[in-house]
């Protein structure tokens, strides 16, 4: 089956600048935000938003990288996984309002134990979630607070996030 | 992963992913909380035929951070003094539903057997064997070079080009066998330092140099100098005439210590005796490394049973690591 571009580098681009105005709306302004990117696009993603929010708000923003590898329930289904490092910014996460940032918000479960990771780091006042590509198909009780862009697809549809950081190219794909 | 036998027959690759995930524990266990979900409903058995508690509580450690059930199977005492055998004690094991065996035996070589007869389906790790290997160890101890070399940019890299003086007992020492092959598999150069009555016959076949004068060693300034236990124990045949000719020519003292170049480290894997191979000068220096390497070893543990536990059975897909 054919695969198609649902998502060109612009649209991702403008999907970004939007979720970086309605973080700082909702969170009325950039005091406390705390951005954590789940590896490894995620983390691209992160930065990413950071750098806009800085523009927009002319201040600087808190952004890490944290690993749910350790904090999976599904690693037995799969060969081993090796985890990635996990950054939290000087200051920690205590009273923050921290964002999740991912590419692709699917089954739910990474989210989770992104929720358990979070736990086992400190106590944040406020968790959010921002996602590139919602697919739908949940499994848990998760729902994204800024959603870049819903995307039907089938179970059996790969969705396909590449960045051009991570991999030379900026699209998002879905097909077979 | 399936199995973690010796370090002879370990990649560079495989041991680099080991290093690399014990950085990822390692950082997890500077948290608030430390200890993380992964193994949880997993059993681990600490089987020790020989007494060790630094080697057994540091892995029991290592899989209770990771959330696994820990059972201590100590051979004195049990079922294994009236006579079991390897295989009868084994499949006990295997019954009770033990997904690893960590395993410490005074024949060399029984890790492999416990691995490759069949009596078990769990994964098998070596915690010393005889005067064979002591994988985590040698493990360990590059973990902690790497770390006091290159800090927080370690991961990903090797030991190439990195001098390592290894001064001792070696006739004696799986810790000694275990780093010889996984130094120089990650590009070290080793050098073995022992009185020439505790040099193993077959050491021309290894890759190394082996030198009879410490000083001589040191004199070219190592990166590491890791001292091996005399393992008074077994110090019964006269290897050396007296333990203080012992000290005097084959210890780590002050004086010593004081002629190694800046950023050189002394290492021991414990436990010591000060005074033999070891002065308390060189034991408490800030270039000692002796209890970075027990903190180590626990991360480097939980990096060993997550490879063998977390993932697809390798087995079940016919791949490795």
């Amino acid at each position: 089956m054919s695969t198609r571009t649902v998502l060109h580098e612009a649209d991702v681009s403008r999907a970004l600048t939007r979720i970086a105005h309605e973080i700082l709306e909702s969170n009325r302004g950039a005091e406390n935000l705390v951005l954590l990117g789940i590896p490894t696009r995620g983390v691209t993603l992160a930065h990413r938003l950071a750098r806009l929010i800085e523009e927009i708000a002319q201040t600087s923003v808190a952004v890490g990288a944290l690993d749910v590898t350790l904090f999976r329930d599904d690693l037995a289904k799969h060969p081993t996984r090796s985890p990635h490092p996990t950054e939290i910014p000087d200051g920690g996460i205590d009273g923050k309002t921290v964002v999740l940032v991912d590419d692709v918000l699917f089954s739910g479960r990474s989210i989770r134990a992104a929720l358990d990771a979070i736990q086992s780091i400190g106590r944040p006042a406020v968790v959010r979630l921002a996602i590139l590509v919602d697919r739908g198909h949940r499994e848990l009780p998760i729902r994204p607070d800024f959603i870049g862009k819903n995307i039907p697809s089938a179970r059996t549809e790969r969705v396909n996030v590449r960045l051009l950081e991570n991999d030379g190219a900026e699209e998002v794909t879905i097909g077979e | 992963m399936r199995h973690l036998l010796d370090t002879r027959t370990l990649a560079k690759a495989d041991a680099l992913r080991i290093l690399d995930i014990a950085e990822d524990m390692s950082d997890t266990q500077s948290r608030e909380v430390k200890k993380l979900p992964t193994l949880r409903g997993k059993t681990v058995v600490n089987l020790f035929f020989e007494d060790s508690t630094r080697t057994r509580i540091s892995f029991e450690a290592a899989a209770k951070r990771l959330s696994a059930d820990v059972i201590n199977f100590a051979a004195k005492g049990s079922s294994v003094s009236k006579g079991e055998s390897l295989k009868d004690t084994a499949q006990t094991l295997e019954a009770i539903g033990a997904d690893a065996v960590v395993i410490r035996h005074p024949g060399s070589g029984a890790p492999q057997t416990l691995a490759t007869s069949g009596w078990i389906s769990a994964g098998v790790v070596n915690a010393g064997d005889g005067t064979h290997e002591h994988p985590t160890q040698a493990l360990l101890d590059a973990f902690t070079i790497r770390k006091r070399r290159f800090g927080a940019e370690s991961r990903g890299r090797d030991l190439a080009g990195l001098r390592i003086v290894i001064v001792g007992d070696v006739l004696h020492s799986r810790v000694a066998r275990s780093n010889v092959w996984l130094l120089t598999t990650l590009g070290a150069e080793v050098t073995l330092v022992a009185p020439p009555t505790l040099v193993p016959q077959n050491v021309s076949l290894w890759p190394v140099r082996v030198v009879y004068d410490l000083d001589e060693a040191l004199a070219e300034g190592p990166d590491a100098v890791m001292m091996l236990r005399i393992q008074l124990e077994r110090m019964n045949a006269a290897y050396f005439p007296t333990e203080r000719e012992y000290s005097r020519r084959w210890g780590l003292d002050a004086r010593r210590v004081a002629g190694l170049p800046d950023g050189s480290i002394v290492m021991h894997p414990g436990p010591m005796n000060r005074g033999l191979e070891i002065s308390s000068e060189a034991a408490d220096s800030h270039r000692s490394t002796v209890l970075e390497q027990v903190t180590n070893g626990v991360s480097v543990r939980m990096a060993v049973l997550y490879l063998l536990l977390a993932g697809e059975r390798d087995d079940e897909r016919g791949g490795d690591l």
